[in-house]
């Protein structure tokens, strides 16, 4: 089991790093996104700490979003993807493998950037802590979640943004632990029951989404 | 600041126009849209029933 | 009984039975309709805290609650198609989308014209209301879903796993954004006193029976439409006395 995963986590990687662009250009989208709310609010410092991590959050979102459409469509259009499926390994195992390789492109990256976009809204070393925390719970269960958006319009006209509706309604719990608990942490409240709350939806998500995801590729493929 | 005072004044007008003035035009609108949908349907089907029976 | 359900799960047999409910399900819902507003306006009293407005909540509470119970049904069914491959249930499913995104839609508006005298803000985003949009959300997902796809078996099945999936969300969804909200110290709407006045009580029941029976008439209605259309390249359709004449 473990070796399939590395296999398909190895292979993930590799294909991705093929196509650097696709990955650096949801990088500037992230950074140009976070950019756009001082300009469009006004360079207030106090304003701008109060909002970051919301404005950090929804921008991560965002550009998981965008990324995601890439999880599945070069295997589906040359047919890789129907042989996976046809395969005697689990389907659900391959699907996380993926998820896996997708995740640390898309969204370990975004999590590394986090603290410097941080850094613009002055938010306190602190807040930028548990931001980071927040993220790196947080951003597999987005990755997760938006895999079973991206099984579900795999193929379809219009894909990007349909999966944007589909998944965004979903990840609305994660986005409030998550900006919950930066909140918190500047009201120097406890930030335990953010973080579990943000690590029992992990735990949720790597339990149930693979196969669910598995399920809506068969429903798509079929 | 208009609305809210001329809201204080006519409470029931506020609400009966806002709300269920609002809600019936749902409903029917939803009614009118599930009859056109209805005629539509019937429309196309007795084309392809017809376009059948030429044969 | 067994036998019974399944000769209706058929589309030919359950077009003619939805047909003959539908009456049975409009006209006591007008009846309920009628008699609920009656009640509601003329004969339970003036609230002390909130005067007159409070009278918004025999349509909003009924539009909050159907918008809810009509999303868990719609999962139902599309579980159910699912399941045991039926195409009716899939039918039953997208039937009930539409008017479960409107009853979501009533509640959204009906809550924000009860907010505005009430707190005196068009919206607040306490937890229920803010639950309700993104219920919308939900359902218009559901419906984008569908429509995105040409293919019917895979657009049914589809969104079927995303209705299930999005289901399973709600209670999760729910508890976070009254946690969001207590954070952020919301206001719950209180009346005066512990307990509500019973005429109110009669009222919205009223109102709340109205608007299910009503929701149950019209999916029927849009489901034989669907039936109609899925279902026209055979036989049965054809010799339908509505598609002769």
């Amino acid at each position: 089991m473990l070796d399939l995963l590395v296999l398909v986590v190895r292979r993930d990687l590799v294909l991705a790093m093929r196509r650097r662009t696709d990955v650096l250009t949801t990088l500037i989208f992230f950074v140009m996104v976070v950019s756009l709310f001082p300009l469009g609010v006004g360079p207030e410092l106090e304003m701008l700490r109060k909002m970051a991590p919301g404005v950090l959050w929804v921008a991560a979102l965002l550009a998981s979003m965008l990324s995601l459409g890439r999880l599945f469509s070069a295997d589906y259009l040359d047919g890789t993807l129907e042989q996976m499926m046809l395969a005697p390994q689990s389907l659900s195992m391959l699907v996380l493998g993926k998820i896996t390789a997708h995740w640390m492109v898309s969204g370990l990256p975004l999590v590394l950037l986090a603290p410097v976009l941080g850094l613009q809204f002055d938010m306190s070393a602190r807040a930028i802590g548990v931001l980071i925390v927040g993220l790196m719970l947080g951003t597999p269960v987005l990755s997760m979640l938006g895999a079973i958006g991206a099984a579900l319009t795999l193929g379809l006209r219009g894909g990007g943004v349909l999966l944007s509706l589909l998944v965004l309604p979903l990840c609305i719990p994660v986005l409030i632990f998550g900006t919950g608990a930066v909140g918190a942490i500047s009201s120097g409240l406890s930030i335990a029951s953010h973080m579990s709350l943000l690590g029992a939806l992990l735990v949720m998500a790597l339990v149930f989404t693979p196969w669910v995801t598995a399920q809506a590729l068969r429903i798509s493929m079929e | 600041m208009n609305l809210d005072i001329w809201m204080r004044e006519n409470p029931f007008t506020y609400i009966l126009c806002g709300s269920y003035a609002v809600a019936l035009i749902i409903f029917v609108v939803e009614i009118a849209m599930v009859k056109h949908k209805r005629k539509i349907t019937l429309q196309q089907v007795r084309l392809m029933r017809n376009a059948g029976d030429e044969k | 009984m067994a036998i019974n359900w399944f000769k209706y799960s058929a589309p030919t047999t359950f077009y003619g039975l939805a047909g003959k409910m539908i009456p049975w399900f409009a006209f006591p819902s007008a009846i309920l309709f009628a008699i609920g507003l009656y009640i509601g306006f003329f004969v339970a009293p003036i609230d002390e805290t909130q005067g007159e407005f409070y009278r918004i909540m025999f349509i909003h509470v009924p539009a909050s609650i159907l918008s809810m119970f009509l999303y868990l049904v719609m999962a139902g069914y599309a579980a159910l198609g699912l399941i045991f491959n039926t195409r009716l249930s899939a039918m039953m499913a997208s039937a009930i989308a539409p008017t479960g995104a409107l009853f979501a839609f009533i509640s959204l508006w009906t809550g924000a014209l009860w907010g505005k005298p009430t707190w005196g803000a068009w919206w607040l985003w306490d937890a229920r209301l803010t639950s309700e949009l993104i219920l919308l959300f939900l359902y218009l997902g559901f419906i984008a879903l569908h429509a995105s796809i040409d293919d019917p078996r895979r657009a049914d099945r589809a969104a079927a796993l995303l209705a299930i999936v999005g289901s399973v969300n709600v209670p999760i969804i729910y508890f976070s954004v009254r946690w969001w909200n207590t954070l952020h110290q919301g206001s719950t709407i209180k009346f005066s006193g512990t307990s509500m006045h019973i005429a109110m009580q009669h009222a919205l029941f009223t109102m709340l029976a109205a608007c299910w029976l009503y929701a149950i008439a019209i999916v029927l209605a849009r489901v034989r439409s669907i039936i109609l259309e899925r279902e026209r390249n055979t036989t049965w359709i054809n010799e339908l006395p509505e598609v002769r004449s």
